[in-house]
């Protein structure tokens, strides 16, 4: 393998040391620990860099095959989860929407529903779950297919046709994971809170549908869809580099891609949540 | 003789080159080895002896350890996309086939026509077309390459490769696994194309096959090598390997040993 990959992968060659005799002190294995999470995170930062350069490089080369690849991907990890989003949304809505509008209203403290409803749902659980429910259902599919793709000597003969494997397998992942979690994300908050008061109503809540919208709507400001915007978008950038680039990454075995799975999804959840801290700090400081 | 390096499509020069499984083994050392344009090679090796990497960094997808190693003039070790042009000028049918198996037989052979010239997949039809028919593979058209036998995928394989109409075409063992139908069909057209195809507007196409067994090659107007413990040593025409007498070469001209049961 050579180029754009093999320059990322060189960066973070983690085999040598996963390889050697586990240290024996605790000190030496906490080294160790702290020296692999280091080289993952040098070697997925340069793989970032190197997608994200290669997707402006080559936007718009090979539309022919690029365009229905793109589809494909934001139908896999955006319209076909729809039904599955669908029931995430009641389940939402009815644990936490309706449940928070029941006691909000019993205590008479309606007026804290809007705001309550955005910090909760718009700006923390609706992004975050969406990201964790697609990053377990796409993302270990990511890390197989790659894995196998890669094991199969795909990649190969990928470069052997001249098709640069970033710009082939992984640039119509990470368009698709951006706009899937983006769209899914905006589904699933509308779910939630449209099922909430459906639940709520049901417990019979004095709160018209109309108090309740408007209530939300006057909590919501222009900088939380812009931030809603960047952070979903960020989590399919993030869950898409991780997976792809475990599964591209490893050594040519069939055997290790189950392994190799699970470690990205961990992966994945840890970049997640540091994403949403980082957020976090944003909604505090704005 | 630098003038015949001079002139080569491919050029290695004491070159050391690396497996690639990993890349800091070195499975061949000092390789000198140049091949002119309309020649017909066939490097014959033990399995593990290195045949499949060489055709690698032939192909510009790995780079020599040590020495140099230059496709069509061009440095290896720069095979970046700026040289993209020359890389397409090579054609490479790898061992097993390597088709991609989530696509039909004909968007395998499509995809490297519409990537490289941005063409729809109905573009790209017409081409394909002809080609499977060339290759005798319409009626596998829209077949997975996991559904169909050794012998078609190897040939869907080198549809793939012959698509963007390469100057030089390198097979890792293309003759594994077939039967004696697909084998002597394939050599005739092997045969074709090192004389000439009309598909490819009658030029003489550089070939360079690897293999463990000799004797299907058979030719007089090829030249022969063999890998051998770490080193390449070229034998030259027919007559020349026949008349070697080194162990290694008397092996890979050995019949197989059949087993009854």
């Amino acid at each position: 393998m050579r180029g754009n990959l093999a320059k990322a992968f060189e960066l973070a060659n983690t085999q040598v040391f996963r390889r050697a005799t586990a240290p024996k002190s605790y000190t030496d294995r906490l080294g160790r620990r702290l020296f692999l999470f280091l080289l993952a995170v040098q070697g997925l930062g340069a793989f970032s860099l190197i997608t994200l350069s290669v997707m402006l490089k080559k936007f718009g080369e090979a539309r022919g095959v690029m365009h229905p690849l793109v589809r494909q991907e934001i139908n896999r990890a955006g319209v076909k989860l729809l039904p599955m989003f669908f029931f995430v949304a009641l389940a939402l809505g009815f644990v936490v929407v309706g449940q928070t509008v029941s006691a909000l209203a019993r205590v008479g403290q309606t007026e804290y529903l809007g705001s309550t409803m955005v910090i909760v749902v718009v700006r923390e659980l609706g992004p975050l779950l969406t990201a964790m429910l697609v990053l377990a259902r796409v993302g270990t599919a990511h890390v197989i297919e790659l894995g196998t793709a890669r094991a199969l000597g795909e990649v190969e003969a990928l470069e052997a046709l001249g098709i640069d494997p970033v710009h082939y397998l992984i640039v119509p992942r990470v368009i698709g994971m951006a706009l899937g979690i983006f769209s899914l994300t905006i589904y699933l908050i509308i779910g939630a809170l449209g099922s909430g008061y459906l639940f709520a109503f049901l417990q019979d809540v004095a709160l018209t549908p109309g108090d309740y919208f408007k209530q939300i709507a006057s909590a919501l400001g222009w900088l939380d869809f812009a931030l809603l915007a960047l952070k979903t978008v960020m989590f399919g950038f993030f869950i898409a580099i991780v997976t792809c680039y475990h599964g591209l990454a490893q050594p040519l075995r069939l055997e290790d891609v189950s392994r190799v799975a699970v470690r990205a999804v961990t992966q994945g959840v840890v970049v997640c949540v540091l994403v949403d801290a980082v957020f976090i700090v944003l909604y505090i400081v704005t | 003789m630098s003038e015949t390096f001079h002139s080569a499509v491919i050029e290695m020069r004491g070159a050391s080159l690396g497996a690639l499984r990993d890349p800091s083994l070195a499975v061949l050392e000092d390789v000198n080895w140049a091949v002119a344009a309309g020649e017909f090679w066939v490097v014959a090796g033990q399995q593990q002896s290195g045949k499949s990497d060489l055709l690698m960094h032939a192909a510009g997808l790995m780079v020599p350890t040590d020495g140099s190693c230059r496709v069509f003039g061009c440095e290896t070790e720069a095979f970046g996309e700026s040289q993209l042009s020359e890389r397409l000028r090579v054609g490479l049918v790898f061992a097993g086939g390597k088709l991609f198996n989530q696509m039909t037989v004909a968007e395998n052979v499509a995809l490297p026509l519409c990537y490289q010239k941005s063409l729809a997949w109905s573009e790209a039809a017409q081409v394909v077309t002809v080609l499977l028919g060339m290759l005798e593979l319409t009626p596998f058209a829209n077949s997975r390459p996991s559904s169909l036998a050794a012998n078609w995928r190897q040939r869907a394989a080198l549809a793939r490769a012959l698509v963007l109409k390469p100057e030089l075409l390198l097979l890792d063992s293309p003759l594994v696994g077939m039967g004696v139908r697909h084998r002597q069909w394939l050599l005739k057209f092997l045969e074709q194309l090192a004389g000439g195809h009309e598909w490819f507007g009658g030029r003489p196409m550089t070939i360079v096959v690897t293999t463990e067994d000799l004797r299907p090659w058979q030719h007089p107007n090829r030249r022969f090598a063999v890998l051998d413990e770490k080193q390449f040593t070229v034998l030259g025409a027919w007559d020349d390997v026949t008349s070697a007498r080194s162990p290694a070469v008397k092996e890979l001209l050995a019949e197989p040993v059949e087993t009854t049961i």
